[in-house]
């Protein structure tokens, strides 16, 4: 899974999966260059009003060391969405992958958009484009 | 033992002759107010148990074992390096050497606390030589006199109790639970003459001799006979006046003795008719030597309730602290439930005060009694006495203690109520020195303090002031006070089950059933607000699977669930699940058992058998787990629902089947009630466990549902637990047919369900219901509300519509999408190391992993 079209010279975009893979109000993991991905989709957004929204953290859960957070529950705290780890129940903010209980620990946050059928992530391109 | 005055120790020592409950709230006093820094502290229990709950003792006999009357923490004495000497007996006190003489030796005291109790008059009688008919003599009094009845009544039919006072009729009690014919005989012209007045106890005979128990009033026994071999009984009671009574096992509860031998022995003051003389210290003649509980005597009187004792045990505990109590008498005030009926005494129940009047309200049709004793002036209670409804009695108990003025019609507060059920006087009309607990003596005001102090809940108020923590009748009455005082303070109790829901989880189960509710998101909109979390999400998906019983797996359901549900196995610490098929009753053939082999070889999995008499598989990637799953059913296996806050298995013995000792077939029921109720999501798990005879090879009565077979049929056990805090479970009915079992635990799993909290085990459940086993009977048994015939058909619903959900997935190419360890790429987790340990694969520590690993995993 490498670059797909190069829209902007200094990004590189990579499809990671259609939306059909995606499960509502739930999360799924992707591969990406060996970086397991775990992506949350909520059809509605984050308020249930709007606009469907994605997000995309590390699936690397810092207390257990194992590779889980894709199959935590969703939810928020006080209008903040967030996932619970599946082993030890820490929630992770999905806006910036925060910690609340322990803010030191932050997972990654992937820049992950929907474009038509197709989650895309957006990573910067290498200095010396080799196309 | 250790030594005299080993010289390295400069503290007194303080020997405790005793170790029943009064001498263990003494020990237990002494520990909190740090006595173990100056004293040296022996306790000498002539019994080989730990200090037991004696007030409870007749629930022996109905489920509680030696261990579950027990008081206090285990290890209480050896955390705080008391010395706790279990069957060793005393021979005597050397008050000149200041010794005590054990059998292993002299132990040198400072000072000395006598706890002796009381023993059980025996009155005499002429009877059998009691070396050859230990039956024709017994007691009730210790556990060991417990396991003697217990062991005569195997050969007996009928038993009778010779004395109808409280402990009489507790005893009567027991032998009616060991399923004998009982009898009990007074020589007083009615039962309980202590503390019912005569109307009180025609009342209270009728309730008894309603539920089978022979009652015989005014009878003076005069000899008891052994029959001959050839006859129906053993022996025959022949009573003053020319009557008879035969029976096979006779049991004296005639009355209590001071047990004050050690001290006449060794020259302390002793009352005329027994007691060792305290003052108001509860010191004896010997001021070195403290004296406390039913041995003791204060101001001519004896005290044969747990209450006035602890009161002695603080007051023993201040004096060698430093403390300044002084015991000033005590409230022979008393609420019991003798053999199911409510029976109530406060102060002058006689209303033998000058002038005294009384109210009285008796209802002979329904054997209800209520005497309300009033002041000359009638103002004030000066006692009461109630038969049948104890509901009246906290309140009157705090007119008469604290003194409160009667309201214009005294008689109302013992007339029934037409609407709004008994009169209760308000919480906040108590002052702050009325006592709530008596068994600790807490005031209102400390239960006030306490809940300045931050306690936020009944179980914190428990544990700061003790409160209902003894003989538990307070609960009522503290509950009242701290909601009260809740109230007053403009507090709410907050029981709202996460930010999103404002209700609790049985509201939420009521809404959902009410209005018909199927979807979560129908929920939020019309009772919650933002997404729901992880709290909030697996209960109401447990409610909706429990309500409507759809595949977890639908869409609609799926974000709701716990991992566990969500892939139908248990994860583990690493990412990965262990797969568990059902075995009913731990019945398979020796063909699934090689599938199981097999499927456990070809994916690399660890193999274990469970508590639950399975096969845990462990160790198998998400993407694995529809193959797993596609061969395991091919076999013959359905879903186990070890991952589901649900029914998990149904343990047996083999029963009858094959067992030389099994009396029904154990295996059969196990196999009935497991697929009975296989699927069933519930507040938490449940376990069962069917046991082919009393040898209880099952552990039934340490599941949530036990079940033992005895020859005429089944013996219904209700929320034990193992785990975290062990609860035997109690015996709920007894000797009924099938049909009867699976109908009341229809019920009882319903009613649980539909009352439960969220994660609340039935052992937990059972106890935090007001009215606790009784009430719970009065539900399933006697349908008290009427909910029968709702809960079976709810339950009906669930069996009629079950399927297994790893069936219903492999058939939906939808629902397996979701088995996938990554969307795009058909790769298992890299990061899963195993390595071989005993010959079965298992995680990888940290340094067992390679170097290279852990630096992917930090980058």
């Amino acid at each position: 899974m490498t670059a797909a079209n190069a829209i902007r010279s200094d990004i590189d975009i990579h499809e990671l999966c259609c939306t059909a893979d995606l499960v509502a109000w739930s999360g799924v993991v992707a591969l990406h260059q060996g970086h397991q991905i775990a992506l949350f989709y909520l059809p509605q957004g984050h308020d249930r009003q709007g606009e469907a929204e994605i997000f995309a953290l590390d699936n690397h859960d810092p207390f257990s060391g194992a590779n889980v957070i894709g199959r935590g529950i969703i939810g928020d705290k006080g209008g903040e969405p967030v996932v619970a780890s599946p082993i030890y129940k820490q929630h992770f903010r999905l806006r910036d992958g925060v910690c609340l209980e322990d803010p030191e620990q932050r997972l990654t946050v992937w820049p992950v958009r929907l474009e038509g059928d197709m989650v895309v992530l957006e990573t910067p391109a290498p200095d010396h484009p080799t196309r | 033992m250790t030594a005299h005055n080993p010289t390295h120790d400069s503290r007194q020592q303080l020997v405790i002759i005793g170790n029943g409950m009064v001498g263990h709230h003494c020990v237990e006093q002494l520990i909190e107010r740090g006595a173990t820094e100056h004293y040296r502290i022996h306790v000498f229990g002539e019994e080989r148990h730990r200090a037991y709950d004696r007030v409870h003792l007749s629930e022996y006999f109905s489920g509680k074992d030696a261990d579950a009357l027990a008081l206090g923490e285990p290890d209480l004495h050896k955390t705080h390096g008391v010395e706790l000497h279990l069957g060793t007996r005393i021979s005597a006190i050397d008050r000149d050497a200041r010794e005590v003489v054990t059998p292993e030796g002299r132990l040198g005291y400072d000072s000395l606390i006598i706890a002796t109790g009381s023993y059980p008059f025996v009155p005499p009688v002429p009877g059998p030589d009691s070396d050859m008919h230990p039956q024709a003599r017994l007691v009730y009094r210790t556990l060991d006199d417990l396991d003697a009845i217990r062991s005569h009544a195997k050969t007996a039919r009928r038993g009778v109790v010779i004395g109808g006072g409280l402990l009489g009729l507790e005893a009567a009690n027991a032998l009616r639970s060991l399923g004998l014919e009982a009898h009990v005989v007074e020589f007083a012209p009615r039962l309980m003459p202590v503390q019912l007045d005569e109307q009180g106890g025609i009342a209270l005979r009728e309730h008894i001799e309603g539920l089978g128990v022979g009652v015989h009033v005014g009878r003076a026994t005069e000899e008891i006979a052994a029959l001959s071999a050839g006859d129906d009984y053993r022996y025959r009671m022949h009573f003053k006046g020319g009557e008879t009574l035969d029976t096979d096992m006779v049991v004296f509860s005639a009355g209590i003795r001071p047990q004050d031998q050690l001290a006449r022995d060794c020259g302390l003051e002793i009352g005329e008719r027994g007691g060792i003389v305290i003052d108001d210290s509860c010191r004896t003649s010997d001021p070195e030597i403290f004296a406390l509980g039913e041995c003791a005597l204060w101001q001519g009187r004896l005290f044969g309730l747990v209450a006035p004792g602890y009161t002695m045990a603080r007051t023993v505990a201040g004096c060698l602290t430093g403390g300044e109590e002084r015991f000033s008498g005590a409230d022979m005030s008393t609420k019991l439930k003798l053999l199911g009926v409510d029976v109530g005494s406060i102060g002058d129940a006689h209303g033998v005060t000058e002038g005294a009047k009384s109210y009285r309200w008796i209802d002979e049709a329904g054997s209800g009694y209520r005497r309300l004793v009033v002041s000359a002036d009638g103002k004030k209670v000066l006692g009461a006495v109630l038969v049948g409804d104890n509901s009246y009695y906290d309140t009157l108990l705090q007119y008469a203690q604290n003194g409160i003025d009667l309201p214009e019609n005294p008689a109302s507060l013992i007339l029934p109520q037409s609407e709004g059920g008994v009169p209760t006087l308000g919480a906040d009309a108590l002052p702050d020195t009325a006592t709530i607990c008596s068994c600790h003596n807490v005031t209102k005001g400390a239960v006030c303090q306490a809940v300045d102090a931050g306690c936020a809940d009944i179980a914190a108020l428990k544990i700061e002031t003790k409160a209902s923590t003894g003989c538990g009748g307070c609960t009522a009455l503290l509950k009242q006070v701290f909601e009260n005082e809740l109230e007053s303070r403009g507090m709410e109790v907050d029981r709202s089950l996460c930010e999103h829901f404002a209700y609790t989880r049985q509201e939420l189960y009521a809404l959902v059933r009410v209005e018909g509710i199927t979807r979560f998101e129908e929920l939020l909109d019309r009772h919650g607000h933002g997404l729901g979390c992880d709290i909030c999400k697996p209960t109401i998906g447990s409610i909706l699977a429990t309500c409507w019983n759809q595949p977890i797996m639908d869409p609609q359901n799926v974000a709701l669930q716990d991992t566990n549900d969500t892939f139908m196995a248990n994860m583990q610490k690493n990412g990965t699940y262990s797969v568990m098929p059902r075995v009913a009753g731990g019945e398979i053939t020796p063909e699934k058992l090689v599938v199981l082999g097999e499927v456990a070889r070809k994916y690399n999995l660890y193999t274990k058998i469970t508590g639950g008499q399975r096969i845990d598989l462990f160790g198998a990637e998400l993407h694995q787990l529809p193959d797993i799953w596609q061969e395991l059913i091919s076999a013959g296996f359905e879903t186990g629902h070890a991952y589901g806050k649900s029914i998990r298995t149904v343990k047996s013995c083999v029963g009858n089947t094959w067992c030389r000792y099994g009396v029904q077939d154990s295996v059969g029921m196990a196999l009935e009630l497991e697929h009975r109720y296989k699927g069933l999501r519930t507040p938490h798990k449940i376990k069962m466990g069917v046991s082919g005879c009393t040898r209880e090879c099952a552990e039934a009565q340490g599941k949530d549902i036990g079940v033992i077979a005895t020859e005429a049929g089944w013996n219904l056990y209700v929320c034990g637990n193992g785990g975290m805090r062990p609860r035997h479970a109690e015996l709920f009915a007894t000797d009924i047919d099938s049909d009867t079992l699976i109908r009341y635990i229809d019920r009882f799993l319903m009613f649980y369900v539909r009352t439960a909290d969220k994660l609340q085990r039935t052992s937990v459940w059972r106890e935090s219901l007001e009215g606790g086993l009784d009430y719970l009977k009065e539900v399933i048994i006697d349908d008290s509300l009427g909910l029968g015939e709702e809960l079976e058909a709810q339950m009906k619903h669930v069996i009629d519509t079950y399927e297994c959900e790893w069936a219903n997935a492999l058939g939906d190419p939808e629902k397996l999408k979701r088995f996938r360890t990554f969307v795009n790429d058909q790769c298992g987790d890299p990061d899963i190391v195993n390595v071989t340990e005993r010959g079965q694969p298992r995680p990888a520590r940290a340094d067992e992993r390679p170097e290279s690993l852990a630096v992917e995993i930090s980058s």
